[in-house]
């Protein structure tokens, strides 16, 4: 109850900052910027805990584990890998939507992996400027209050396009085993269309958890070095949603 | 042939059935379905009058196992089917007619009914050279195809090779040998797909549409709803061992001889609509999965084409070499993990280097 009724005294003068940062574009002078809001960190981590659940478990639907002894009705164990698998993909998928639904009403760096400003020139120079120093070509990296334009890039294919891909093959194949008149089926059936035969969709949705395997290893990295290497805050920045510059 | 169109009624009379008893039949049928003493009359008329639904059964690039299949139902009899309930009047493979007689059925099928006729196609057309890798009654099969669809009613896709292709549609494909809706796009086609369909299935279809004068409901892939919902794996047997985690490792291994489940072997049974798990085969004596072997999948598109029966993931060509989805992204995974390590290491040294420079300045 003390808490409670302190802490309101305490976030007070940060409040206000937050409210100035989110309306300033430039962050460059101040320490700190309130860029992740509550609902992008929730939103963050509970996809990536179901993202590793989803990969363990879907790993193990395609290769199952080594049979177990006795009476099949004494035994559930694919039953449970499935389960899992299943409630963890609907998880993911609540809290996509979600997140989708956020990036309309939060500030503008909620926004920014759903899109990619392909048209605007500078966009891709200061792309090719972030390659230029991943491939350690230049001497100083540029500060961003949010994604650099390169991770951005990463976000919205490595995460958006690969997760949504993910979502809607595996409501399909999950409408297999719901029936054809399931609202399973009934929004995400027309895959079938594009591939008529469910056997291709197994692989390419396998094939899917192998690009974000590939995403997640290299989202990590970019997160632990630019944490390191930067001139700001990384990692921190996801669990508290401010974000630190350091000079 | 030029024989008046057979109803109901001679068939019945063909039969050995009084016309005594066929009235009786009618009234007891009328009051039965509770309808006004007017109904019978009304439907022995009908019985008198309908023709019956006369099918032209054609064969195109196929191995005839849909016919073989078809001929071994037992619920109905396939006597039932075609001597009773269908008019078959053309079937090169089992008529009595041949050569000019059994072409001229067709041209008399075509005028006589026109827009009633059921045309079941078995096999499918090749399209290449103009279609000359098929040749019938002197003519590519194509052009016969499309001549007797024109005035059908409906036409029904015997097996996987009218449905889908099946192996003589097979990579690289050198007749070009296409499923039928490839060709025939103004007319409604069932899919019965199979290599061959289920005998009880093919026999099911044809029932259907003779008792209720209409197509049965078709799924988003022209497959009939009632056989073709559930995949082979929702209705297995053995799917308790499934859900338990209980395989067959090896052919011969001790959960082979339990009958545990054939997934680990490549069973196709999770990804295959298909009643054999409900219908089965030869009169509900077995099928595939109770016989110990794996579903191949062989009422799926492109089933001839998925690489090995006996792999569960399935190999993929598009890269070159044969590889299933977990080798590709086991060397993709690992390959991005040494360049993540590389980076990582060449970011270590760059940055001790600079700090040893500024210690350097600043000393």
């Amino acid at each position: 109850m003390m808490d409670a009724v302190a802490r309101p005294a305490e976030t007070e003068p940060d409040l206000t900052a937050i409210a100035a940062d989110a309306a300033g574009e430039h962050a460059v002078g101040r320490p700190t910027v309130y860029v992740y809001e509550a609902p992008v960190r929730i939103c963050h981590w509970v996809n990536a805990f179901s993202i590793i659940i989803l990969m363990v478990t879907g790993y193990l639907i395609g290769t199952p584990l080594p049979s177990v002894e006795g009476e099949a009705s004494a035994n559930f164990v694919m039953g449970y890998i499935r389960f899992a698998h299943f409630a963890a993909g609907q998880v993911l998928a609540v809290f996509f939507l979600a997140r989708i639904l956020w990036a309309f009403v939060g500030n503008h760096h909620s926004r920014q992996i759903f899109y990619l400003p392909v048209h605007r020139k500078q966009f891709w120079k200061e792309v090719l400027h972030e390659i230029r120093w991943y491939a350690f070509l230049e001497r100083e990296p540029k500060m961003y209050v949010g994604h650099n334009p390169l991770a951005q890039t990463a976000m919205f294919t490595g995460f958006t396009l690969f997760v949504a891909f993910m979502i809607v093959t595996g409501f399909a194949l999950y409408s297999e085993g719901a029936g054809i008149d399931s609202w399973q089926h009934r929004l995400f059936g027309w895959v079938f269309a594009i591939w008529p035969n469910s056997q291709d969709v197994h692989t390419w949705h396998h094939l899917g958890m192998w690009a974000l395997v590939v995403f997640v290893m290299v989202h990590i990295y970019a997160a632990v070095r630019e944490d390191i290497m930067s001139r700001q805050s990384i990692i921190s920045s996801m669990i508290s949603g401010e974000r630190q510059f350091r000079d | 042939m030029g024989a008046a169109t057979e109803t109901f009624y001679s068939v019945i009379r063909r039969q050995g059935i009084t016309r005594r008893s066929f009235h009786k039949f009618c009234s007891l049928t009328a009051t039965s379905l509770g309808l006004g003493p007017l109904a019978a009359s009304r439907i022995a008329n009908a019985l008198e009058t309908k023709p019956r639904v006369p099918v032209i059964w054609m064969h195109g690039l196929e191995c005839t196992c849909c016919s073989e299949s078809f001929i071994r139902s037992a619920h109905p009899l396939v006597k039932d089917a075609v001597l009773s309930m269908i008019s078959l009047d053309y079937d090169d493979t089992i008529m009595a007619a041949a050569g000019h007689q059994a072409e001229a059925i067709l041209d008399e099928t075509r005028a006589k009914h026109k827009g009633q006729y059921i045309l079941a196609v078995e096999g499918n057309p090749p399209l290449n050279e103009g279609g000359m890798f098929c040749i019938d009654g002197g003519k590519p099969f194509v052009e016969k195809l499309k001549m007797m669809a024109e005035d059908a009613m409906a036409i029904i896709a015997w097996g996987a090779c009218a449905s889908w292709g099946c192996v003589q549609a097979a990579k690289p494909n050198p007749t070009q040998a296409t499923p039928i809706d490839k060709v025939i796009t103004n007319k409604p086609i069932i899919k019965v797909p199979g290599c061959p369909p289920i005998a009880e299935v093919m026999t099911g279809v044809v029932t259907f549409i003779t008792t209720f004068g209409k197509l049965p409901e078709l799924d988003r892939q022209g497959r009939p709803k009632m056989f073709y919902s559930q995949r082979i794996h929702d209705k297995c047997y053995r799917r308790p061992h499934f859900d338990a985690g209980q395989f067959v490792e090896e052919w011969d291994d001790e959960a082979a001889r339990k009958g545990y489940c054939l997934y680990k072997m490549g069973c196709k049974g999770p990804t295959t609509y298909n009643a054999c798990s409900t219908v089965r085969w030869n009169g509900g004596v077995s099928f595939p999965i109770q016989s110990g072997h794996g579903c191949i999948g062989c009422s799926e598109d492109g089933f001839w084409d998925k690489g090995s029966f006996y792999d569960r993931l399935t190999n993929i060509k598009q890269f070159g070499i044969e590889k299933n989805a977990d080798q590709i992204g086991m060397v993709a995974a690992g390959a991005v993990g040494a360049a993540v390590a590389a980076h990582a290491a060449v970011t270590a040294v760059k940055r001790l280097a600079s700090k040893r420079e500024d210690a350097d300045h600043n000393s």
